[in-house]
């Protein structure tokens, strides 16, 4: 994997963070949301923590942001530990499909917020004016937020995650829920963030969003981290597999062994090989008398990998048990 | 801490007050309009009594109705609709939301109780025509409500830290009628025996006494309220509903919001 370059200092550090919860009736049984969870950012960096729904994105945000205690472990924001209320003036969060005061208007919102942010009272109303003109909410005026769509409500909360300036921003899951053009939006927000140079972690289970954003991913699945990578190494990084194309249908019966996921057009067959088989099979093609009309080593991309952490492994772990 | 605690506060108020919870207003009005038939034809002198007891037990009812529906969702609406996760990931303190919460329900309660108070010396000046030096001791009563009132937003506060809303109104309502009957609860420790004596005693002092706060009946009959019983109800209210939000302090700083 490859090295990027951003300041020395961690953003976020995160030691062993795990979070369990008593559940039934009598709160005997313990069921595991996260599993000793140990990750560091760099500052500047923008980091997607990828899973499936239920993996444990939104417990580990949660974690972070002091709304759930961890049964183990530590975190630490910019160096000060989570716990330290003073380190969220430097945080800001977007969570999940997020419900707002809809009795305010979004400028009330905002200004709530910054109040709580400790935003000096001589800057806020020029932040707020200028961050409604950049999530495109200018003209929204006193309209309370009940009378906002998804989209709207989705800047309101990137808006208010921002509004005082924070040097590392969470977002749980921000496409979530919205329309082509509203992703759109909010990925264009994400990258200026980016490019202000704030580290930015966001949590998605939309894999080209990430692949859009993130400099580096992290996969957590079940609970439990299962890998994390840079994402320029996926584009650059070439797979075990390359996929074959040739004129000759009939020479297929001669190679099934050596290809897969063939698929066959007239007399023009597609088909993927191990790169390990490729001679073999590009000399029984020839024996055939099949033209060859291309041989294109297959790049490995995020989902790739995404689908190597997570349903491989489960694989993996179902024939152990199996064995044991 | 002041600029965080009144933004809670006032953001607290502005939702009481947009959700529309000062129409209640409107029915005082109307229950003071409709029962001016009924007064005018009572004997002189027994109009007034009647109409002070009338404003200031519905003073006192629909601040205590208010207290409880509004504040059983103070903390259990803003888990359950997940507004509590965009004020926590903030430099907030679990202690100053509660606090904030508290006073943004109280200060609904007071100007609430404020303009009641404008709209029945409206209604005593037309039936009397005229106010008398000792209808200022009405004030005294109201000051009593507004006690009861720090108490009942404490209590419900501290149960919608921790319970559903149902419950939390079931609950807030029993120790309501418990408390109204507070002084007998006293009466029957003092003439119990044993172990009886001391849990009544223990009960009595846990749960909130009203009756002492209640002087409806003494100021109607225009008897005065000394500054004595002025100065240990305030201390009293004030303690109980310092401990009590102190409780809900606990109990929330220790919980995983869902």
């Amino acid at each position: 994997m490859g090295t990027l370059h951003f300041s020395d200092m961690h953003a976020l550090e995160i030691q062993g963070l795990a979070k369990d919860y008593a559940v039934g009736f009598w709160k005997k049984t313990s069921r595991t949301a996260l599993k000793s969870l140990h990750l560091n950012i760099t500052q500047g960096e923008t980091f997607g923590f990828l899973g499936p729904n239920g993996a444990g994105k939104t417990t580990t945000l949660k974690l972070l942001m002091g709304i759930i205690f961890p049964t183990s472990g530590t975190a630490s924001i910019l160096g000060r530990d989570i716990g330290d209320p003073e380190v969220k003036r430097k945080v800001g969060f977007l969570p999940e499909q997020p419900y707002f005061y809809d009795y305010l208007s979004a400028p009330e919102l905002l200004d709530y917020y910054a109040r709580l942010s400790g935003v000096p009272a001589d800057a806020r109303q020029k932040r707020i004016e200028e961050l409604l003109e950049r999530v495109g909410l200018r003209d929204v005026g006193n309209k309370q937020l009940r009378k906002f769509s998804k989209g709207m409500l989705q800047r309101v909360g990137i808006a208010q995650a921002i509004i005082h300036d924070p040097d590392i921003v969470f977002l749980d899951e921000p496409m979530s829920g919205l329309d082509p053009v509203g992703r759109h939006d909010v990925r264009e927000l994400i990258q200026q963030l980016k490019d202000q140079g704030k580290t930015i972690f966001f949590s998605t289970h939309i894999l080209s969003d990430a692949e859009a954003l993130c400099d580096r991913v992290g996969i957590i699945h079940k609970g439990e981290l299962r890998g994390v990578g840079v994402v320029n190494d996926f584009r650059s990084s070439v797979s075990d597999k390359t996929e074959v194309i040739w004129l000759g249908a009939a020479a297929l019966a001669s190679v099934t062994d050596l290809v897969s996921d063939t698929h066959i057009t007239g007399d023009t067959v597609r088909g993927t090989v191990q790169s390990a088989n490729l001679d073999r099979l590009l000399e029984k093609l020839r024996h055939q008398s099949a033209r060859l009309i291309s041989v294109t080593p297959i790049n490995r991309t995020l989902e790739d990998y995404f689908l190597a952490q997570t349903q491989d492994k489960d694989k993996e772990e179902e024939k152990e048990a199996v064995r044991s | 801490m002041t600029s965080r605690l009144s933004a809670i506060t006032l953001n607290t108020f502005r939702e009481a007050v947009r959700d529309r919870v000062l129409y209640n207003l409107v029915l005082f009005v109307l229950l003071l309009v409709a029962s001016a038939p009924v007064i005018s034809q009572i004997s002189i002198g027994m109009e007034k009594l009647m109409l002070v007891n009338l404003g200031l037990s519905s003073i006192s009812l629909f601040g205590v109705i208010i207290a409880i529906f509004v504040g059983i969702g103070l903390v259990s609406k803003e888990i359950e609709k997940k507004t509590l996760y965009t004020i926590l990931s903030r430099p907030v303190r679990r202690w100053e939301f509660i606090a904030g919460k508290y006073l943004g329900l109280l200060l609904t309660l007071v100007v609430n109780a404020a303009l009641m108070t404008v709209g029945f010396y409206v209604a005593l000046l037309i039936f009397t025509h005229g106010l008398k030096a000792a209808d200022g001791m009405l004030l005294v009563a109201i000051y009593f409500i507004i006690l009861q009132f720090m108490m009942m937003v404490a209590i419900t506060l501290l149960f919608s830290t921790f319970s559903t809303p149902i419950f939390s109104a079931i609950f807030a309502f029993s120790l309501f009628v418990i408390g109204t009957f507070g002084n007998d609860l006293r009466n029957f420790a003092a003439m119990s025996q044993g172990a009886t004596r001391w849990l009544a005693t223990a009960a009595a002092y846990a749960m909130p006494n009203f009756a002492s706060l209640n002087v409806i009946s003494q100021v109607a009959h225009e008897q005065s309220v000394g500054a004595q019983v002025v100065l240990f109800n305030t201390i009293y209210a004030a303690l109980y509903s310092v401990a009590v939000t102190a409780a809900a302090v606990l109990v929330f700083e220790r919980r995983n919001l869902k």
